[in-house]
């Protein structure tokens, strides 16, 4: 039976600050446990939270960046539930009035393009990390907490409903990483967990209402987001083909190992928070000035970017995605074409090709590159310059990818200059006529594949040098005239 | 005279004359408590090595001269719930009996930064939830006027010490009246800062919208003193207010033309008949010295005590989950589970604060937030101008810091109505945010009787002139309390 799916996702993102949002912490990842702790985010009795100006411009970079209206006044609000990692027993976040509301993201999605609503922004705290340690044979089993990551900054971001499958919903958040990679607001690092997600699913027949919905958490990469979602969608379609849709909202939590997601509890008997305004922490006014100074100062984002490389570059549809969309690869296109005066089609070609194809092999990124786009545009130059073949060009490409040595030295070292001059080549030519007297009758006899291989003796002996162009013209012209010798109309 | 009776400009004589070193004030003091704390356990903590080494540091600095204020060498007891470097402090709770903070609170750094000597932690009701000391697990604290009437609180540990001479200053704090009504019962002075003056930075929250730290002492002058060296921005208190000049003195001259409003709702029928004479003489003092006397109406001031309640048990369930045994504090060894474990830690916590959690747990829930929170947030902010309006009649405003003075240590007495009734002259100054100062204006009967003038947010100069001008008007001379005097108190 025909079913639709409606997807929300609340995504988290650790702010990159260099101190905590409350105190003065470092907030290095992968310190040892409990190093970077203080009075504040330990929660001791009598310490007192001290906002960190550089998180509410990160987030309000984010929000600009989002297209959300920005709070003039913003503030805290307590959120009270008992846990070992929440040090102060509430979690100080923002819900009465939260930095942020009503934005939205342009989404390239498979079928095309389309705005996302971004429903609101907000500030909040990390809880520290619990580690438990199950019984054994000779303890009990306990639970260790380390606090280093209490008091981190988090931005919320909460989407609308608008996603319809699992690949929009992971397309939506590779376009929120990669916006929030391009304001450096974050590391954006899933497997370190400074990105989460957690996402609302539910399924509806068409022109029905929606469906109850699940909270699914614990979606820990772009592969368990859209495994999870897949198996929800599944999961509550069979449920509504089989006339029993759900009838409570409930939340689950991916489980990787056995691949499927795993009931946690009803929505109704969810804790009762008790949100209200965090009275240590006076409202924050949001100088409109300060967002303008911030709004002028946001780089060019992917999508704008991306719009531009069409207009400007006229680059096909899929390499002005593939380039905006990678922050890296569109600084080092642009900076090519800086030194390059060729077409930009060829800039993206060989990036997009040759360059990612190495760059993959090794698992590493456009910043790691040991050539610059100088070295780029200088071995495209050559190729234009039909000073070497296209097969050199890829030669010399590996050998600078490897080394880093600048296209023109390796191609004087190694001599890999093309051959050009008619006369070297018929000299080549010639020999190669003269050596394989075989091919030469089996050409004659009509068999137009023997000059494949004479092609080939001749790349051979010049290492692949000799201009393939004037190779087949020469060749052909030489044979020609072998022929009318054997005829005798010489 | 004794030295216990001296105020702290006298004893800033000696020590400037070297007439007495820090070292020996500060045995003088120990001996004191020594001698008169195990009737009044005013001390849960005596710090007294701590006390000595800061003795001898403040008579170098006294020796050079170098950063000696009007406090260096002067002994300060300071209020359990304040924390204090090495110092454990119990906040008068089973739950924290071995807590000792790793921070000192910016009042204590500022303290020690002067060359004050800290004599030790004072008792307090648990977590200053309280009136009586009823509710410290370490017993309470009397009267020193009369040992089978309460001493007040939270902030009685403090008023004790200072009542008694067992130390010349002392730190309280106030979320509803807790350094002002114990100061009222035990005849001594004391001030709560307007809010944002005085750092909350290491106070123990109650609830902390509310909670301001004050002084408390045995004049006008002495109050000042303190709160002067208290004062003052504190970039780890977001709340904290801007930094203004320092007062080099409190203002004198004239009190001529000064507007003193009387707020009728503060004047009504629960107020004992002598308290109200005695605040009325102080009145026509003021009168008789050129203020105009004003009487107004403030009528938000009825629903002082319902918004009180309201907002500072809502705000103290939040403050108090951190006592869940994990980090700090007590941890129970029963329950199978964390959670069990934190139940079992939490079963730690005397009545009256589980009392107020479990109230104000109910004021947030979310079924209630709106009739309950929101709405108490709407009385404040209307409070807030009732009380500016006022202003703009009248430069302050006089009142008695409590209907009766201190009653007896029964169980009857200590009833929420007869609490009730103390807190709702208090309550209006926490929260409206501005300063109050409360001073002794005599006896009934044998036990002290307090006078309260509030002034505008930021106006406390107006608080201290006043005052020190009834005190210069009316000679009083503090002379201790030592438990059993009857009245003697002041000398006419
Ligand atoms: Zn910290």
């Amino acid at each position: 039976m025909n079913y639709e799916t409606v997807i929300g996702l609340e995504v988290h993102v650790q702010l990159k600050t260099k101190s905590k949002l409350w105190c003065g912490c470092a907030t290095t990842f992968g310190a040892a446990p409990n190093s970077q702790v203080c009075p504040v985010c330990l929660g001791l009795p009598g310490s007192l939270p001290v906002l960190n100006q550089k998180a509410v411009e990160l987030g309000v970079r984010t929000g600009l960046a989002l297209n959300c209206t920005i709070a003039v006044c913003c503030r805290f609000d307590r959120k009270q539930y008992f846990y070992p990692d929440l040090p102060k027993g509430y979690q100080i976040t923002q819900f009465h009035q939260p930095l942020g509301r009503g934005g939205w993201v342009e989404v390239p999605f498979a079928a095309g393009q389309r705005r996302v609503g971004i429903t609101e922004i907000h500030l909040e705290e990390e809880a520290g990390r619990t580690a438990h340690f199950p019984p054994e044979a000779d303890n009990p089993g306990y639970s260790l907490v380390d606090y280093n990551r209490s008091g981190l900054p988090l931005l919320e971001i909460v989407t609308a409903p608008e996603l319809r499958s699992p690949e929009e919903a992971r397309t939506m958040l590779e376009t929120l990483k990669v916006l929030l990679e391009e304001l450096e607001v974050t590391d954006g690092k899933m497997e370190e967990g400074s990105l989460r997600c957690d996402a609302n699913l539910s399924v509806h027949r068409p022109g029905e209402p929606l469906g109850k919905r699940v909270e699914l958490k614990n979606l820990n990469s772009f592969r368990a987001m859209e495994a999870a979602l897949a198996f929800e969608a599944g999961r509550q379609g069979v449920l509504l083909t089989n006339g029993a849709p759900l009838d409570r909202e409930e939340a689950r939590t991916w489980n990787e190992a056995k691949r499927k997601t795993v009931f946690m509890r009803f929505k109704e008997q969810a804790t009762d928070y008790r949100y209200f305004p965090e009275p240590d922490l006076p409202p924050v006014s949001i100088d409109g000035q300060w967002v303008e100074r911030l709004a002028a100062g946001l780089p060019e984002l992917p999508e704008a970017r991306r719009g531009r490389y069409l207009r400007e570059f006229r680059l096909p549809a899929d390499d002005a995605l593939l380039l905006s969309k990678n922050k890296a690869a569109a600084v080092f296109f642009e900076a090519v074409l800086g030194f390059y005066n060729g077409e930009a089609k060829t800039v993206s070609n060989w990036m997009l090709g040759d360059v990612t194809r190495l760059l993959k092999e090794e698992k590493i990124g456009f910043t790691d590159l040991k050539f610059g786009p100088e070295d780029l545009a200088a071995l495209l130059s050559f190729l234009d310059r039909n000073e070497i073949s296209g097969k050199i060009a890829k030669i010399v490409l590996a050998e600078m990818f490897q080394t880093g040595t600048p296209p023109a030295a390796i191609i004087h070292a190694r001599g890999l200059f093309q051959i050009n001059d008619p006369q070297a080549i018929k000299a080549l030519v010639l020999e190669t006529l003269a050596a394989n007297g075989e091919a030469v009758r089996a050409y004659k006899s009509g068999k137009e594949k023997a000059v494949a291989f004479l092609v080939g003796d001749v790349m051979r002996k010049s290492k692949g040098r000799v201009n393939p162009e004037l190779l087949d013209r020469i060749l052909k012209f030489e044979l020609a005239v072998d022929e009318i010798k054997d005829i005798g109309l010489d | 005279m004794e030295i216990a009776e001296l105020n702290v400009a006298a004893l800033r004589k000696m020590l400037d004359r070297r007439e007495i070193s820090a070292v020996e004030l500060t045995n003088y003091y120990l001996d004191r408590i020594a001698q008169l704390d195990p009737d009044f356990r005013a001390f849960i903590t005596v710090s007294r090595e701590q006390a000595l080494r800061m003795a001898s540091a403040a008579d170098q600095k006294l020796a050079t001269g170098e950063g000696a204020t009007a406090l260096t060498g002067i002994p300060v007891a300071v209020k359990d719930n304040i924390c204090t470097n090495g110092i454990r402090t119990t906040c008068a709770s089973r739950l924290l009996a071995d807590f000792t903070p790793i921070f000192d609170a910016t009042v204590v750094a500022k303290l020690k930064q002067v060359g004050a000597v800290l004599l030790g932690k004072t008792n307090l009701d648990e977590f200053a939830m309280g009136s009586s000391t009823k509710e410290s697990a370490y017993g309470l604290t009397p009267n020193p006027w009369d040992r089978r009437h309460v001493s007040g609180g939270s902030s009685s540990g403090s008023a004790v010490a200072v009542a008694t001479g067992m130390v010349p200053l002392a730190l309280g704090s106030d979320t509803g009246g807790s350094i002002r009504q114990p100061a009222a019962f035990c005849g001594v002075w004391g001030l709560k800062p307007t809010y944002g003056r005085v750092s909350r930075y290491g106070l123990v929250p109650y609830a902390p919208s509310l909670d301001q730290i004050g002084p408390i002492g045995r004049s006008t002058e002495d109050i000042f003193l303190l709160d002067r060296c208290i004062a003052g921005y504190d970039p780890l208190d977001p709340t904290s207010l801007p930094e203004q000049a320092a007062a080099a003195g409190i203002v004198t001259g004239s009190l001529r033309g000064l507007k003193v409003g009387l707020p009728r709702e503060l004047f009504g029928d629960s107020l004992a008949m002598g308290v109200k004479e005695r605040v009325m003489a102080v009145a026509r003092e003021l009168a008789a010295a050129g203020c105009i006397l004003t009487e107004l109406s403030l009528p938000s001031l009825q629903y002082a005590l319902p918004t009180y309640y309201l907002l500072a048990y809502a705000e103290a369930s939040s403050s108090m989950a951190r006592y869940d045994g994990v980090r700090h504090g007590k941890r129970a060894c029963s329950g199978s589970d964390v959670t069990g474990m934190m139940t079992a830690t939490r079963q730690e916590l005397g009545t009256e604060v589980k009392r107020r959690i479990l109230l104000g747990t109910y004021f947030l829930g979310k079924d209630c937030y709106d009739d309950y929170y929101v709405r108490a947030q709407q009385v404040r902010t209307w409070m807030k101008a009732d009380f500016a309006a006022a202003f703009t009649e009248c430069d302050l405003l006089l009142s008695p810091t409590t209907a009766t003075p201190a009653f007896t240590i029964d169980e009857e007495a200590l009833d929420e109505r007869a609490l009730a009734l103390t807190e709702c002259y208090t309550v209006a100054a926490n929260l409206t945010g501005i300063p109050a100062l409360t001073f002794p204006c005599g006896f009934l009967n044998h036990l002290p009787v307090g006078a309260q003038l509030m002034a505008p947010a930021g106006a406390e100069q107006r608080l201290f002139q006043v005052a020190s001008h009834w005190e210069a008007a009316t000679k009083r001379q503090t002379r201790c309390a030592q438990g059993d005097q009857k009245g003697a108190f002041y000398e006419l």
